[in-house]
């Protein structure tokens, strides 16, 4: 097993290098000078500008410059952001937990609901409930969640008045973070009816980032139940008069897991990419907002961290889903 | 599905028009797969005779006629079906061009990342050793970023606009190809009809495009399928972010993004754009689907 992860991560290590020198490059391919981009100033005399082009160390070598760059994200140092001079790494703290919130949340939606329509439709086959399910299934892959997010809107906070429009809690309440999920912290703090503020807030979100999750989960689920109830062993638990619940719940439900969890190992990606439209739209205060606006102020070193950190994030998550695939399933661990 | 996916051995038919036959056998079976070609189909003869049936020039604004409802709400106008945006341009006639643009960046896209995807695949598989690694782990780098988030930053790069835009997600697509490409070939490449190929002195060049790519085509036209739907959602996201097609085009993603704050008020201007989007790109994955149950039974739905 321990060789397994060092194998895994010896197999990363070429592609984290790449992932630094992408966002190393990243500022310098930018239109106009890197440094004035960096600095977020326009119009500066030579004098500053040797300044800045000193404090950014772009009068060192290409290499000696990467090398420092590096230096840096060890030390935990990802620069300052230009719009508000914090460390970056420091607002990513903040922001994230908002995201992980909001992710989980989606993840959960999707699994809790996904897993039981894929194996209703896969028990009800070819009949018009599972043409209808994957139909919806269909519909729901194919959504464009920005449109999705924006209806929900419309119909839930616009017309019946149940949702709140954007945000994570509604402004009567504070309290400090403790954990950074709000679901967790409003709980800790007692006061009356926070907790059911965040509740209400997190819906049409979790809703709008569950939908693709959701989908493929449900057809995934489908085909890989009814691939496992052709097999042997579920042919001869129903011959041995085991229940029509147990065969399906036990026998095929188990083997037909290991596919379905790693396609949600899969899904953190669209997960995160999701992340910055659902954010977006109710504006969540998360990293997948921070990116967009970051965008648009041109913070290019927000924009240069977050898409490090993100990818950092994305290369843990699927190693650990990766050993944790290992774990359940014992045959990849020998390949 | 199973049913479908019996038979279907790799295609020995001599004649061409039977193996044509026998694939849209297949097809024609899924109901689904059918009505996505058919609303396909229309699609394409909208988008190509758009200045024939758009009732109106899609940039013109009719001045005091802002956010008009549809016309068969209360207020709305019979000259504007579908109602009219916030600078009082009609709806329809800009939906209408906006096929033009979806269609146009789903082949673009298509094209783009097929083409370098084929060719790095064929010299990662054909070759192998440091070419195969070199490639491999750039595709790697490359899968690594959600693909929303790799081609925000690209755009942010290149600059704002569509062509950015198509080149960006082009680039985040073709990976999926590459890796397809190279398996199909590796799994090919020791087949007896290639070795007898080389000993009858073909080379390099005729070996990986005429004697071993044709045998990798199935699972291709399946993923090129789901790209084409991957990229016009892509488009339309960016689009939607202001990143991707500029205003005033009528880009569907785009129109959504200048509606956004009429969602109360007019509700129709956020409706019909993303609807159009939707059918689109169902309409696709309906093929895809049953692309993937008629050419290549071995891949199962996921």
């Amino acid at each position: 097993m321990l060789r397994f992860v060092l194998n895994k991560l010896a197999l990363i290590v070429p592609t984290l290098i790449g992932i630094t020198i992408c966002a190393f490059g990243f500022v310098r391919l930018l239109p106009g000078d890197p440094i004035l981009a960096l600095a977020g100033e326009h119009g500066v005399t030579p004098e500053r500008y040797e300044i800045l082009k000193h404090q950014f160390g772009f009068d060192q070598p290409i290499w000696m410059q990467y090398f420092g760059y590096i230096g840096g994200i060890l030390r935990g140092d990802f620069g300052t952001s230009i719009e508000t001079h914090r460390p970056v790494i420091q607002e990513f703290l903040t922001l994230f937990p908002a995201t992980i919130e909001l992710s989980l949340c989606a993840i959960i939606f999707a699994i809790v609901l996904g897993i039981p329509v894929g194996i209703f439709a896969a028990t009800r086959r070819g009949t018009v409930i599972d043409q209808g399910l994957m139909g919806t299934a269909l519909v729901g892959y194919s959504m464009p969640i920005f449109w999705w997010g924006l209806l929900l809107i419309i119909f839930f906070s616009g017309l019946l008045h149940w949702t709140p429009v954007s945000g994570r809690i509604d402004v009567r309440y504070f309290f400090k973070p403790v954990t950074g999920l709000m679901l967790i912290d409003s709980l800790i703090s007692g006061q009356k009816g926070a907790f059911q503020s965040v509740l209400s807030h997190l819906i049409l979100p979790t809703i709008v980032l569950g939908t693709i999750p959701l989908a493929v989960i449900a057809r995934q689920t489908r085909s890989a139940m009814l691939e496992v109830m052709g097999e042997d062993y579920v042919r001869t638990a129903r011959a041995k008069g085991l229940r029509r619940v147990r065969v399906v719940g036990v026998h095929a439900l188990r083997n037909a897991l290991i596919p379905v969890v790693t396609t949600i190992g899969l899904q953190i990606g669209t997960l995160l990419a999701g992340a910055i439209l659902t954010e977006t739209i109710f504006a969540w205060p998360g990293i997948g907002k921070w990116l967009v606006d970051a965008i648009f102020k041109r913070d290019y070193v927000v924009v240069q961290s977050s898409l490090l950190l993100v990818a950092l994030v994305v290369m843990g998550v699927n190693l650990v889903v990766d050993v944790l695939y290992a774990v359940i399933n014992p045959r990849i661990r020998v390949q | 599905m199973a049913d479908t996916t019996t038979e279907i051995a790799p295609i020995v038919s001599t004649k061409r028009f039977s193996g044509i036959r026998e694939f849209w056998h297949y097809f024609a079976q899924s109901r689904g797969a059918v009505l996505g070609l058919i609303i396909f189909v229309l699609l394409i003869v909208v988008a190509l005779i758009a200045p024939l049936i758009a009732p109106h020039d899609p940039n013109e604004q009719f001045k005091p006629l802002f956010l008009l409802p549809p016309s068969w709400a209360p207020g709305g106008d019979p000259r504007f079906l579908l109602g009219t945006d916030p600078v009082g341009r009609d709806v329809l006639s800009r939906l209408i061009y906006g096929s033009q643009f979806s269609l146009l960046i789903g082949a673009i896209v298509v094209a783009l990342s097929v083409a370098g995807g084929i060719t790095l695949g064929l010299i990662a598989g054909y070759f192998r050793g440091w070419a195969d690694v070199v490639i491999m782990r750039l595709m790697d780098l490359i899968l690594a970023f959600p693909p929303l988030l790799l081609a925000l930053v690209l755009v942010t790069v290149l600059g704002p606009g569509l062509i950015n835009a198509m080149l960006a997600i082009a680039l985040t697509l073709q990976p999926y190809f590459a890796r397809l490409v190279r398996a199909a070939v590796m799994a090919e490449k020791n087949r007896e009809y290639v070795i007898s190929a080389r000993l009858a002195g073909a080379g390099h060049f005729r070996l990986m495009l005429i004697t071993i790519l044709p045998n990798c085509l199935a699972p291709l036209i399946v993923q090129a399928t789901l790209c084409f739907s991957d990229a016009i959602l892509a488009a339309a996201a960016l689009g939607f972010l202001g990143l991707g097609a500029q205003p005033p085009t009528p880009e569907w993603g785009t129109m959504l993004a200048n509606a956004r704050e009429f969602i109360q008020r007019a509700p129709w201007v956020v409706t019909f754009p993303g609807l159009c989007i939707l059918v689109t790109v169902l309409a696709i994955n309906l093929i895809g689907d049953g692309l993937r149950d008629a050419l290549d039974p071995k891949l199962k739905r996921s």
